[in-house]
């Protein structure tokens, strides 16, 4: 199973994520068919796709929340396919769950501090953290409740930073938050790439996801249509592969378990096309096919 | 002064109440498993204590030493194991499966212990003493240290709760188990420890009952699980200090329907407890912002 582009990437070693054809079922429905991806030490990893593309589905799979009907997820060259989350967050695996998620009724501080029970050793302390976001230690005895949409986020970020991830899952952070709020976020986020940290980023938002990546795969109802590093993909080609216009260019390899980009709608899907203009980064009022601000 | 004795009385019996109920409420609170088998857990405290102080003639005050760590390690096993799996299918299927623990239970200490009443440390001055306050009213050592005892055991949990890792860890998943499973924490690992929190206080509670009055086999069904449940509706799920008020407050609603009529006493209780339940149903002390 090579990927394009793979040659000049496996000179970095081995991945530190894989994932070897993947298909996940939610019930009846297909949720992912055929997925494979690799994530190499100090990738960004982007997964991009429309709403029920399947992306959360499969960094919840990989974080071990749902259990795959085949296929293997290994991690540092070992099968953890079967492994459970909580085993997996030990191991290094520990993600930043969609839509925040923090612990309702502990502090902020405290929620930081869960977050460090199970720590591995590493660079992370709740101390950094603070420092890392500057509002956070003088409001550390706040219930999150009292939090807004970016500080809940920058908590939940901050909870998953203390456990000294040796991949980060993050699983669409720009969701409900006010478009300002997401370039903030991600602003921090760069700050964090910086220490050469391992990531894998499930996002809507297009134009985010292609800003920090390395390396960017679309998804579109459970397939993989697209897979490339940033650079090398016109907006054309990731318009197509998002909506599924037409021939999609899977970059010629075989990433999708054979599926040769030909975006043949899957079982069950949810919502093909994305409604409105969260999906197109900010600049698009409209809902236009317009992908790239500006 | 008879009222104001009845009060008195209430206050202290509702310390009793108290420690039955915080386990029951802690199980609900963090786990969503209402425990049917909770009195009859309690009951079972009580005749191992009975059967520990017969056999090996240590002082009645030392079995506690050796049952609560028992029953709080078979709470942590039960939890581990039925419960769990119980859990596992669905919340529904946990009130089957302690309701059907409930049931081995009696018939066992049925069949073991026969039906006939039994009582701990009677001979001891503790149980039998009591102090006058005027000239009417007459506390009893035991209802008094037994209210001191469930203070001290709320404060305990509370501090426990609120400022240790695994307390800490409980709250977390209560809040959300799939985000502690990210953070690392194994929920069941979890669940077992605040069911041995639950299974500890219920022994307290059992054998402090058996002190305090009689155990039968069914004591656990007809007595201990109903004044639990009812301490922890009129105090409010899910708070440790409303289940001492609400134990309080069945205690004086039972005390003061005694002392109207002594057949009414059972039935006050329940009546303030249907009232709560009709005017307040979220309890006393609940407050209004928890979704």
């Amino acid at each position: 199973m090579t990927v394009p582009g793979d040659t000049e990437r496996a000179e970095n070693g081995t991945p530190l994520l894989e994932v070897r054809d993947l298909t996940v079922h939610h019930g009846q429905l297909r949720a992912l068919e055929g997925i494979s991806l690799r994530v190499f030490p100090g990738e960004v990893y982007a997964i991009i796709g429309a709403n029920g593309a399947g992306k959360s589905t499969l960094l919840r799979t990989i974080a071990g929340l749902h259990r795959p009907t085949t296929g293997t997820v290994l991690f540092d060259g070992r099968d953890v396919t079967r492994l459970r989350p909580e085993r997996r967050a030990t191991q290094g695996i520990v993600m930043v769950p969609e839509g925040r998620r923090l612990f309702g009724s502990l502090s902020v501080e405290e929620n930081l501090k869960v977050g460090a029970t199970y720590a591995r050793p590493g660079p992370w302390t709740i101390e950094r953290v603070y420092e890392l976001f500057g509002w956070m230690r003088e409001r550390s005895n706040q219930k999150t409740a009292q939090l807004s949409g970016g500080e809940q986020q920058s908590v939940a970020i901050g909870r998953a930073l203390v456990a000294n991830p040796r991949v980060l899952l993050l699983d669409e952070l720009s969701l409900g938050l006010a478009p300002v709020v997401v370039q903030r976020i991600y602003g921090m986020l760069s700050q964090i790439l910086a220490t050469g940290l391992t990531v894998l980023l499930v996002e809507q938002d297009v134009s985010q996801a292609l800003r920090v990546a390395s390396r960017v795969q679309c998804l579109l109802e459970g397939r993989t249509t697209l897979e490339g590093e940033p650079g090398d993909l016109t907006p054309e080609r990731v318009e197509a592969a998002y909506f599924g216009l037409g021939e999609t260019a899977a970059g010629g390899g075989d990433a999708g378990g054979g599926n040769g980009g030909q975006p043949v709608p899957s079982a069950g899907h949810r919502s093909p096309v994305p409604g409105g203009g969260q999906a197109m980064g900010q600049s698009s009022g409209g809902g236009s096919e317009q992908l790239w601000p500006g | 002064m008879a009222w104001v004795n009845a009060i008195i009385q209430g206050v202290l019996t509702g310390g009793l109440y108290a420690l039955f109920a915080c386990g029951l409420s802690l199980m609900f609170g963090v786990m969503k498993v209402v425990n049917l088998a909770h009195g009859d857990l309690a009951v079972v405290a009580g005749y191992v204590a009975i059967g520990v102080i017969t056999v090996t003639h240590i002082p009645v005050l030392w079995s506690f030493l050796i049952v609560v760590p028992v029953m709080a390690l078979l709470g942590y096993v039960l939890q581990r194991t039925i419960i769990q799996s119980a859990l596992d299918r669905s919340v529904l299927t946990t009130l089957i499966v302690t309701f059907g623990l409930s049931v081995v239970i009696e018939n066992g200490l049925l069949q073991f212990f026969t039906a006939n009443s039994r009582a701990i440390g009677t001979e001891l001055a503790l149980v039998r003493d009591s102090f006058k306050v005027g000239s009417q009213i007459q506390i009893g050592y035991l209802l008094v240290v037994i209210f001191a005892v469930a203070v001290v055991v709320l404060l305990g949990l509370q501090y426990f709760l609120s400022a240790s890792k695994y307390g800490r860890l409980i709250r977390a998943v209560a809040d959300d188990r799939e985000a502690a499973q990210l953070a690392g924490a194994d929920y069941r690992h979890v669940f077992g420890i605040a069911a041995a929190l639950a299974f500890g206080t219920v022994a307290l509670a059992g054998i402090s009952y058996g002190m305090y009055s009689q155990l039968q086999p069914t004591t656990g069904t007809d007595t201990i699980l109903l004044f639990a449940f009812a301490a922890v509706v009129i105090g409010g799920l899910g708070s440790l200090w409303g289940t001492l008020l609400g134990g309080v407050v069945l205690g004086v609603a039972q005390q003061i329907g005694a002392q109207i009529n002594i057949s009414d006493e059972v039935l006050a209780g329940y009546i303030v407890f249907l009232a709560v339940l009709v005017l307040r149903p979220q309890g006393l002390t609940s407050r209004r912002t928890q979704s």
